[in-house]
C-alpha cells in the first residue's frame, strides 16, 4: 500500500534531523495561525498564490530563495563546525552517513533552490518592466514554473523528515549514486525533486526568450535593450539549451535505479564517465546561467551610481553572447582526470582560459563605466567593488584550475572548493544582495535601511574571505573536499578561521532579517513617492514604486539607448511632460489556480515515486493532466481595467512625476 | 504613460530606417508569440533527444556479450512503422487545412485519421519491444539494449502524450468550435506532430538504418 514507507523512515534515533523538522514545522504551523489570525489567506490566494502578475511571481520566487538560504547556510555552518571539530583523535558531532547528506543537501539547495529562484525573481520582476511591457509572454505557464520550482524544494526538505537525503555529492555521480551503492531514498529524493524544478525551468526559458525577442515596447530594438535584459536573454537561452539534457541525464540515472537499466552501471556494459559528460554538459552552462544576469545587475549598478551611461554598451552585449557560445565548449575541464588525453585536455583548457576573456572585457567596462563618474557609493556600489575584487581573484584561480597539469594536483581538493564559492559568492551571492537592495523600493515602495546594508555587505566581504581563503592553502597543502574528519592536527588553526569566516557570513544572514524588518517597521520615513530612488536611466523607474498591476497605461515609446533616462533629461530641461496620451481599458491576464494545482499533483506523485508508492503516482499524474486540461476549458482568459482607473492612476502619476521633476529641473 | 517629451532628433526613431522586423515595432500579437513560444519548447525537445542520440552512439557496442544491432532490428517492419508515422503527419497537415475553412466534419475525421495512424505505429513499437525481450534482449540486459529502448521509447512516450493531446484537441474543437485560441493550440499540435517525425527519421537512421547495415 505504502511501498517503502514504513514509521521507520521517521528519524527517531537522530536527533539533529529530528529536532531540527520539528522546529520547522512549529515554526510553520506559528506562520499558519498568524496568517490565520490576520484573515490573510484569501488575500495570500488572491493576490500571490495564484498570480499571474510578473512582478508578484518575481517576488515569490526570491522569498523562496531566502528562505531556502537559510536552509542551505545552516548546512553550511554544520559542515565547518564538524571540520573544526573532528580533528586527530575527535570524531565531531556529525557520523559519516549524516555529514555526507549535509554537503549533499548544501550543495544542491544552494544551487537549485537558492541562487536559481533568486536570479529567476530578479528576472520575473525586472525583464518585463525594463522591456516596457505589462508582463511575460505566457503569465499562467510562468505561475506554474513558479510552482514547480516550489514542489522541488518541497521534496527536498521533506526528504529531513521523511527517510534520507543522497550522500552522493551535489551532483549524485553515478557508480556511487546507482542502486548498488545508494540503496535507500536518499538519492531518489534528489532526482524527483530536480525533474520536478527542471521542468519549471525550463517552461521559464521558453517565457523569458519569447518575451525577450518578440514583446518589448514599441521602438525598442535589440541593441537599445538594457543590458540586463541582455543577459538575462543569454542565461535564458542557455537554460533553453542546457536543462533538457539535465533531464536526459537525470532520467538515465532513474532509468537505471529503478528498472535495473546499465547507463552507468559498473556491469552490462554500461559506463559511468558518460554521465560525468552528459551532467556537465549542463553543469558548465549552468554556471553562466547564473552569473550573466549577475553581470547585468552589476552593469545596471554601474552606470546607475555612477551618473553615467554604461561604457561599451557593444562590447558588453557582445562579450555576453560569446560566454554565451563558449560556456558550451568548455565542460570536459570538470574531469581533466578522466584520462581523455593530452590534445582533448588541451583543447577544453584552452577553451576554459578564452572564457576568461569576455569577462575580462566586462570587468573593465564596469571600472571604466566608473572612472570619470560621480560614483554614490551606496551599498549596491559596496556589492560591486567588493564583487570587482572578490571576482578577480576567484577568475585567477579558475584560470589555474584550467591548466591540466594543475587541475591534476588539486582536482577535487579544498582549492577547488575555495575557486568556485569565490565565484559564485563573490559573483552571484553579491549580485543578488546588491539587486535586492537596488529594486526593493520598486517593489514595497520603501527603500532598505542604508547602515545596516552596509553592515551586512562587510559581513558577506570579511566572512568569505576568512571562511574560504584558508581553504586555498589546505587544497595545494592535499586536503580533498567533503572530508568528514581531519587527520592532521596542524589545519586547526585554518579551519578554525574558516569557522569564524562562516559564523560572520551568518551575521549577515541574521542582519538581513534585520534590515528587512526594521525597514518595514520605518518604512513612512524611506517612503519612495517619485518611482525613481535612485534617479535611474532605465524604464522600470518610469513607472510609479510599486507598479500598478499593468505596469505602464500606455507603452512607453523608445526613441534610444537609456530610454528612460533621455525622457527625464528631456523633461527637465523643457520643464515640461508631454502631451497627455490617449488611455485606453487594459486588458489583463486573470489569475489561476492552475499552477497551485499542478505542483500539488506533481509533489504527490513526485513523494509517490520517491516510495515506490505506484497507485499514488498515478492518480497524481492523472490529476496534473486534468488540472491541465480543465485549464484549457476556460472560455475566460482576460479581465478589463476599465478606463476611468487607468486614467485616474496616469493622472495622478502625471501630478507626482510633474511635481518631481520640476523640482530637479529648478535644482539645475 | 509616456508622460516626458521625446526628442526625436536624437538616434533613430523606430519608424525610421532601424525598424528591421525583430518585434521592437511593440508586442508581437498572440498568434506570433504563441507558435514562437512552443517551437522554443520543441527546441528544447530536440536538445533532450539530441542527449540521447549522443548515448545511444557511445554506448551503441557496450552489448556485453549479448544480441547487437543487426541480431535484432527487422527493417521491413520499421519501414511499415515509418510509413504509418509519415502518412498520419501528412494527414495532420490535411487536418489543419479543413481548420483553417473551419470544416468541422472534415476536420475531425482528418485528426482521427491521423490519431488512428499514430496509434498503428504505436503498435508497432510495441510489438518490436515485446518481441525482443522475449528474445532475451529486455533493456536490462546490457547498455546498448538501455540506450536503445530509452531513445526509441521516448519517442515513443511522445507519440502517446501525442495521441492523448490530440484526443483532447478533437473534444474541444468539438465543444468549443474554432475558437481563435483552439486554433492556436491545434497549430502548436501539428508543429509538435512533425517534429516527432523528424526526429524519428533520425532514429530510424541512426538506429535502424546503420544498425542493419552489413
Amino acid at each position: 500500500m505504502f511501498g517503502r514507507l514504513t514509521w521507520d523512515a521517521i528519524p527517531f534515533h537522530d536527533p539533529i534531523p529530528l529536532i531540527t523538522s520539528l522546529v520547522v514545522m512549529l515554526a510553520l504551523a506559528a506562520i499558519a495561525i498568524w496568517v490565520q489570525k490576520m484573515k490573510a489567506w484569501p488575500y495570500l490566494w488572491n493576490e500571490w498564490f495564484t498570480s499571474t502578475d510578473h512582478k508578484r511571481i518575481g517576488v515569490m520566487y526570491i522569498v523562496l530563495a531566502l528562505v531556502m538560504l537559510v536552509r542551505g547556510f545552516a548546512d553550511a555552518i554544520m559542515m565547518r563546525l564538524q571540520q573544526s571539530l573532528a580533528i586527530g583523535a575527535s570524531q565531531g558531532y556529525l557520523p559519516p552517513e549524516h555529514y555526507n547528506q549535509i554537503f549533499s543537501a548544501h550543495g544542491t539547495i544552494m544551487i537549485f533552490f537558492v541562487a536559481m529562484p533568486f536570479v529567476i525573481g530578479f528576472m520575473n520582476f525586472v525583464v518585463p518592466l525594463q522591456l516596457g511591457v505589462r508582463d511575460v509572454a505566457f503569465p499562467t505557464m510562468n505561475n506554474v514554473s513558479f510552482w514547480l520550482s516550489a514542489s522541488g524544494a518541497l521534496l527536498i526538505n521533506i526528504s529531513l523528515v521523511l527517510g534520507e537525503f543522497a550522500r552522493t555529492g551535489w551532483l549524485a555521480f553515478p557508480p556511487l549514486s546507482e542502486k548498488a551503492f545508494s540503496p535507500g531514498v536518499g538519492v531518489d529524493y534528489y532526482l524527483v525533486a530536480l525533474q520536478i524544478s527542471g521542468v519549471g525551468t525550463t517552461l521559464t526559458a521558453v517565457n523569458f526568450v519569447t518575451t525577450i525577442l518578440k514583446t518589448r515596447a514599441p521602438g525598442m530594438s535589440y541593441l537599445r535593450m538594457p543590458i540586463f535584459c541582455w543577459t538575462s536573454l543569454a542565461s535564458n537561452l542557455l537554460m533553453l539549451a542546457a536543462f533538457p539534457v539535465l533531464t536526459a541525464t537525470l532520467a538515465l540515472l532513474m532509468l537505471d535505479r529503478y528498472l535495473g537499466f546499465h547507463f552507468f552501471t559498473n556491469d552490462g556494459g554500461g559506463n559511468s564517465m558518460l554521465y560525468m559528460n552528459l551532467i556537465w554538459v549542463w553543469g558548465h552552462p549552468e554556471v553562466y546561467i547564473l552569473v550573466l544576469p549577475a553581470f547585468g545587475i552589476y552593469s545596471e549598478i554601474a552606470s546607475t551610481f555612477s551618473g553615467k551611461p554604461l561604457f561599451g554598451y557593444r562590447s558588453m552585449v557582445f562579450a555576453t553572447l560569446a560566454i554565451c557560445i563558449i560556456s558550451f565548449m568548455v565542460w570536459l575541464h570538470h574531469f581533466f582526470t578522466m584520462g581523455a588525453g593530452a590534445d582533448v585536455n588541451a583543447i577544453f583548457g584552452i577553451a576554459s582560459m578564452i572564457i576568461g576573456v569576455p569577462t575580462g572585457v566586462k570587468i573593465y567596462n564596469w571600472l571604466f563605466t566608473m572612472y570619470g563618474g560621480r560614483v554614490r557609493f551606496t551599498v549596491p556600489v559596496h556589492y560591486l567593488i567588493g564583487f570587482m575584487l572578490t571576482f578577480v581573484i576567484g577568475g585567477l584561480t579558475g584560470v589555474l584550475l584550467a591548466i591540466p597539469p594543475v587541475d591534476f594536483v588539486v582536482h577535487n581538493s579544498l582549492f577547488l572548493v575555495a575557486h568556485f564559492h569565490q565565484v559564485i559568492i563573490g559573483g552571484v551571492v553579491f549580485a543578488l544582495m546588491a539587486g535586492y537592495t537596488y529594486w526593493f523600493p520598486k517593489a514595497f515602495g520603501f527603500t532598505l535601511d542604508e547602515r545596516l546594508g552596509k553592515a551586512i555587505f562587510w559581513c558577506w566581504f570579511i566572512g568569505f574571505h576568512l571562511a574560504f581563503m584558508p581553504l586555498y592553502v589546505l587544497g595545494l597543502w592535499g586536503g580533498t573536499r567533503r572530508m568528514q574528519h581531519i587527520n592532521d592536527p596542524t589545519w586547526a588553526p585554518w579551519l578554525n578561521v574558516a569557522l569564524l569566516g562562516a559564523v560572520i557570513i551568518g551575521a549577515g544572514i541574521v542582519l538581513t532579517v534585520v534590515q528587512l524588518l526594521y525597514s518595514i517597521k520605518t518604512r513612512d520615513q524611506r517612503r519612495d513617492i517619485t518611482g525613481d530612488p535612485w534617479d535611474g536611466r532605465t524604464l522600470e523607474w518610469l513607472t510609479l514604486s510599486p507598479p500598478p498591476h499593468y505596469n505602464f497605461a500606455v507603452l512607453p515609446d523608445v526613441h534610444g539607448e537609456e530610454a528612460y533616462w533621455m525622457r527625464k533629461q528631456t523633461a527637465i530641461k523643457q520643464d515640461q511632460l508631454i502631451k497627455e496620451p490617449d488611455y485606453k481599458p487594459i486588458e489583463m491576464p486573470l489569475n489561476t489556480p492552475t499552477g497551485v494545482v499542478v505542483a500539488f499533483f506533481a509533489s504527490v506523485c513526485g513523494f509517490a515515486v520517491i516510495w515506490y508508492i505506484w497507485w499514488l503516482a498515478i492518480l497524481g499524474l492523472i490529476g496534473a493532466f486534468a488540472a491541465l486540461v480543465w485549464y484549457a476549458w476556460r472560455d475566460e482568459h482576460e479581465h478589463v481595467i476599465p478606463l476611468e482607473e487607468v486614467r485616474k492612476n496616469a493622472r495622478e502619476r502625471r501630478r507626482i512625476r510633474k511635481e518631481h521633476l520640476h523640482k530637479l529641473s529648478q535644482s539645475t | 504613460m509616456s508622460t516626458v517629451s521625446e526628442t526625436p532628433a536624437i538616434g533613430l526613431t523606430h519608424h525610421g530606417s532601424e525598424d528591421t522586423g525583430l518585434g521592437h515595432r511593440g508586442p508581437e500579437s498572440k498568434s506570433i508569440v504563441v507558435p514562437y513560444g512552443f517551437w522554443l519548447f520543441v527546441l528544447s525537445d530536440m536538445v533532450l533527444f539530441s542527449a540521447l542520440f549522443a548515448t545511444y552512439a557511445s554506448l551503441v557496442n557496450a552489448t556485453d556479450g549479448g544480441p547487437t544491432t543487426n541480431q535484432l532490428f527487422d527493417r521491413n517492419l520499421v519501414a511499415i512503422e515509418t510509413i504509418a508515422l509519415l502518412i498520419s503527419s501528412f494527414v495532420c497537415g490535411l487536418a489543419m487545412i479543413a481548420a483553417k475553412r473551419k470544416n468541422m466534419l472534415w476536420t475531425q475525421v482528418w485528426l482521427l485519421v491521423t490519431g488512428l495512424l499514430g496509434f498503428v505505429f504505436l503498435s508497432i513499437e510495441l510489438f518490436e519491444f515485446a518481441k525482443m525481450i522475449n528474445e532475451g534482449a529486455p533493456p536490462q540486459r546490457s547498455a546498448f539494449l538501455s540506450a536503445f529502448f530509452t531513445l526509441v521509447g521516448c519517442h515513443g512516450a511522445h507519440v502517446t502524450a501525442g495521441l492523448l493531446w490530440l484526443g483532447t484537441m478533437m473534444a474541444q474543437i468539438w465543444a468549443k468550435g474554432f475558437r481563435q485560441d483552439i486554433t492556436r493550440r491545434l497549430l502548436c499540435f501539428s508543429v509538435f506532430w512533425h517534429a516527432l517525425d523528424i526526429i524519428w527519421v533520425a532514429i530510424f537512421t541512426i538506429v535502424y538504418l546503420i544498425g542493419t547495415l552489413p
